[in-house]
């Protein structure tokens, strides 16, 4: 692409460690779509990245209302971060409502670039608002960067056959170019994707294009910035081949990678829910790797058939959220009873009940570790970023397979729709474990649930001659499976399912401490806190606090060694989006230790402001 | 090997105790199965019976061949995975009134919709007996039960009705008494390929004794029922003297020379449902047979087909390509 510089030199190129950008607009502004662009297009350059999508469950609230304001955060950075960041640098507000919710959160000091077309008087009364936030002063402090974006972009597109107000769906990208001019990025990955996008509407590809272009120009032409910024490709970042993740593909990726290593062909029964379709969606693209999805009539029926697969010799895997982790309770329960590998991905949101469909949330935990009627342990396992869940996928096979049994995989809407780069695996380097199922009749004859060093069943599924057995939710007989309601029998059993899931803690590690063994406090996580620890923890250290980290992957069973790491510190702090999950199983499991709860339930994943700040406090007693 | 051998009802018995009420109908059901099963010759590890819960769904446990007793109503959903997971079984589903259509009502449509190579057999006894006698809903309005002391206001519906609604590929009505016309309704529903439903009158002697016999009573049998037999005259009576003909949009009772031929194979389920609403109609017999049997393409093909339209266009995935895909840029 040509760069024209109308107005002579080159404006000044200074360098940045680290920005982050916020797009905000109407749901219907397309800011989601933004934001991926600029953090494809700063992955493909090499920063290291983390993002937030924060958007409404209404997919198109009244238009220019607060609750219709969606956002993207995005923050790239030349050095290893671990979160998008407590506060923009840059906001983009593309109308009232958007600079209104979000400019509360932009650093002081920072640009706020605003769409002069969408304050008329009529767009500040849907917002609510009493008087211009442009000349009121509530700007003052910020930098502020005033366009009239739907004025530009209909100039912009003045010679196109777009009616005017596909013109005006074009002004996402008008932002998206000027802030490809301000952090001086290319535009040709996103030029590439447009072309791609609208392969059957070159017209919009062209439109979209020339928005963009228009936007990147006018950084140049108008001079709204004294400069241009640039932040450097990240080198501290292990060495590798990377590619830009979300979540929820992750995860798809890691099962797709799990039923390979387990040798089975994957079966996924799901039904489309917040913010889990994204791994229905990902996974019914990949027909060509065997993979069959079914789009069950429910919840109930989308375990049901999963578990149904599995009895005929599929990995079977459910994903969901909450509200649906409900309804596939039962099943569960029918799952610990029949032995046989199943994968349940809860993607968190927040609850109770319907609760807050798009946000973000940890409150599941305890439904998953025991939510079910009668003893019925299952293994519960949480991913902390984007590309853990990849791992954490692939964990979850293993585990259902050797064992045969359900595992539940908690990740959650933060995770699920944000991204990161992610270190690609060698694939020589993940560990195969194949499904053996039963093929001939053993001596003595065929036993449905004896058990192996794993204490799992042997899992013959039909169609082999000879091992015909039936299977069913009553209580089994030790070895032969028939019903059977003797009591010692039922005890026996019960405490079988039991130690078999305890026994997983034989193959898990115990997980490594960030920073000294020993010290003052000891922040514990789990899940997508992750991030936000890691950086609390790290900036601590760098002043001399005696802080370390601990992040759990397995939540049930716990791996062995932990007491002995607690031991080390004078508290333990356990940062969670709930109201105290994991601290209560920690309690009641580890009653030597002081574990300190610190509790936040917003939606909103945790800054690593209030993370310092809480620890600080404890420090200081 | 059992499946070069010749098999016999025997070979289908489990070694299981049958534990249903002495006298119940499902004694009489699960020994036409057996036969029916040795009569079709399926290797007994290629079939599958799949239930839920209730007295029916004990099924399984019963016949030596793969099965899975499951949770209340989803059996269908478990039949639907394994099926499609494996096409080459025989996967049967059995269930009753309550499992079937009340609780499990909507895995029952959706199955029967998507046309799922299922065969389900659906025992209608218009009672809940495994919980002790409550009414369900296939029970008469105003049925005096434990939880209706006073009648129950519920109206009920028809099992064949539902499944018509559902676009079912094949439906069939038989009786628990009438071993003959139970081994060629299962038969038949073993030969149609997609899902096939077949409603099974089953008298529970505890809970609802007799609730058939106005109908299905040997002596009464004959005059009160018409068998519908695709391609045959509707004709019924002991003599084989009455008939059915369809005047104008309704059925009437007409001479055995009079009688329509019926069909189970039109375009609309239109005809067979109106011959399922006969039912509603004291003075017309209550038909059984085999009210629809088209064909259409199964899900569980459709389901394959993909798979390998997939393969053959795009290669079998690689893992390393899969993770590989997108962007991808190398820090070093």
């Amino acid at each position: 692409m040509s760069q024209t510089h109308a107005h002579g030199a080159e404006p000044p190129v200074q360098p940045f460690e680290s920005v982050v950008i916020r797009f905000a607009g109407d749901s219907g502004d397309g800011m989601q779509i933004t934001g991926n662009q600029f953090t494809h297009t700063s992955a493909v350059i090499g920063n290291d990245l983390a993002t937030f999508p924060d958007y409404p469950a209404e997919i198109r609230a009244p238009a220019g209302t607060r609750p219709g304001v969606s956002g993207f955060q995005v923050r790239f950075s030349s050095s290893d971060i671990h979160t998008p960041g407590d506060q923009p640098d840059v906001l983009v507000a593309m109308n009232p409502a958007a600079l209104i919710v979000n400019i509360k959160d932009l650093r002081p000091g920072g640009i706020v670039v605003v769409n002069t077309g969408q304050f008329t008087d009529g767009d500040l009364k849907k917002a609510a608002l009493n008087t211009n936030p442009l000349t009121d002063g509530s700007l003052k402090g910020f930098r502020v960067i005033e366009i009239d974006i739907n004025k530009r972009v209909t100039e912009a597109l003045k010679s196109t056959s777009l009616s005017s107000k596909e013109v005006q769906r074009c002004k996402n990208f008008y932002t998206l170019g000027l802030m490809y001019w301000l952090y001086n990025r290319p535009v040709e990955t996103t030029m590439k994707w447009l072309d791609e996008k609208f392969a059957k509407k070159p017209e919009l590809a062209e439109a979209n294009k020339l928005a963009m272009q228009a936007g990147y120009n006018a950084g140049d032409i108008h001079e709204f910035f004294q400069g241009r910024y640039e932040v450097l490709p990240c080198t501290s970042m292990p060495k590798g081949e990377y590619r830009n993740i979300m979540g929820n593909d992750a995860t798809a990726l890691g099962l797709v990678a799990g039923a390979q290593l387990a040798n089975l062909q994957l079966f996924l029964g799901s039904y489309p829910i917040t913010p889990a379709s994204g791994i229905l969606e990902a996974l019914a693209a990949y027909k060509h790797f065997g993979v069959i999805t079914f789009q069950a009539e429910d919840e109930i029926a989308a375990i049901c058939s999963a578990l149904g697969s599995a009895y005929a010799g599929c990995l079977g895997l459910t994903t969901t959220s909450g509200p649906g982790m409900a309804l596939k309770t039962e099943a569960m329960g029918l799952a610990v009873s029949v032995e046989l590998p199943l994968v349940i991905v809860d993607v968190q949101r927040g609850g109770p009940s319907t609760g807050l469909p798009t946000k973000t949330e940890q409150a599941d935990l305890l439904q998953a570790i025991f939510g079910r009627n009668g003893e019925a342990p299952i293994p519960v396992l949480a991913a902390s970023t984007p590309s853990d869940a990849f791992d954490c996928a692939v964990e979850a096979c293993r585990i259902a397979v050797q064992y045969m049994t359900p595992v539940i995989l908690l990740t959650d809407g933060y995770i699920a729709n944000g991204a990161e780069p992610w270190k690609l695996p060698e694939i020589k380097d993940l560990k195969p474990f194949p499904a053996k199922f039963q093929e001939s009749v053993p001596e003595g004859g065929f036993l449905p649930y004896s058990r192996n060093e794993f204490n799992a069943r042997p899992w013959a599924k039909p169609g082999t001659p000879g091992l015909e057995h039936r299977i069913g939710g009553i209580e089994k007989a030790h070895l032969t499976g028939h019903i059977s309601y003797d009591p010692e029998n039922h005890e026996f059993m019960c405490k079988m399912r039991q130690q078999k899931v305890m026994g997983i803690r034989e193959t898990i590690p115990t997980p490594p401490v960030l920073g000294d063994s020993t010290g003052d406090v000891l922040v514990l996580g789990w899940g997508s806190t992750r991030g936000a620890i890691t950086s609390a923890v790290e900036e601590l250290r760098k002043k001399g606090k005696k802080v370390s980290a601990l992040h759990l992957r397995h939540m049930w069973p716990l791996p062995k060694g932990l007491e002995n790491i607690f031991a080390n510190f004078r508290a333990v702090l356990v940062p969670e989006m709930n109201l105290g999950q994991l601290v209560r199983v920690l309690r009641s499991e580890y009653t030597q230790h002081n574990f300190i709860s610190y509790p936040k339930i917003q939606g909103q994943p945790f800054r690593t402001s209030e993370l310092t700040k809480k620890i600080e406090s404890i420090l200081e007693k | 090997m059992a499946d070069s051998q010749v098999l016999t009802k025997k070979d289908f018995k489990s070694d299981q105790d049958v534990r249903w009420c002495p006298g119940c109908g499902d004694y009489a059901i699960l020994n036409c199965v057996q036969g029916v099963m040795a009569t079709l010759g399926i290797p007994r590890h290629q079939l599958c019976f799949v239930s839920g819960i209730g007295c029916s769904s004990r099924f399984p446990y019963y016949m030596n061949s793969y099965g899975f007793h499951t949770i209340h109503g989803r059996a269908p959903a478990f039949a639907t995975g394994i099926k499609t997971a494996n096409p080459n079984l025989s996967v049967w589903l059995v269930t009753g009134d309550g499992d079937g259509l009340s609780i499990g009502g909507n895995h029952m449509a959706h199955i029967l919709r998507r046309n799922v190579d299922v065969k389900i057999l659906l025992f209608n006894n218009e009672i809940y007996g495994l919980t002790k006698g409550q009414f369900s809903p296939t029970s008469p309005q105003g049925i005096k039960t434990k939880t209706s002391p006073m009648g129950s206001v519920d109206r009920p519906f028809d099992p064949v009705s539902f499944a018509l609604g559902c676009g079912a590929t094949f439906v069939a009505r038989t009786i628990d008494t009438h071993q003959k016309h139970m081994e060629q309704v299962l038969l038949a529903a073993a030969h149609h390929k997609g899902s096939a439903f077949v409603e099974i009158y089953q008298n529970c002697v505890i809970f609802n004794d007799g609730a058939f016999d106005k109908v299905a009573e040997k002596t009464v049998r004959d005059d009160k029922t018409v068998d519908l037999r695709p391609g045959q005259p509707m004709v019924f009576g002991k003599n084989h003297d009455k008939g059915i003909k369809i005047d104008g949009w309704e059925p009437v009772v007409c001479s055995a020379a009079e009688a329509q031929t019926w069909r189970s194979d039109t375009h609309s389920p239109g005809p067979a449902f109106v011959m399922s609403q006969m039912d509603s109609n004291p003075e017309l017999p209550r038909p059984i047979g085999i009210f629809r049997d088209v064909s259409a393409p199964t899900f569980d093909e459709g389901i394959q087909q993909q798979i390998q339209k997939a393969q053959a266009a795009r290669g079998k995935g690689s893992l390393e390509k899969l993770i590989h895909s997108g962007e991808t840029w190398t820090v070093s």
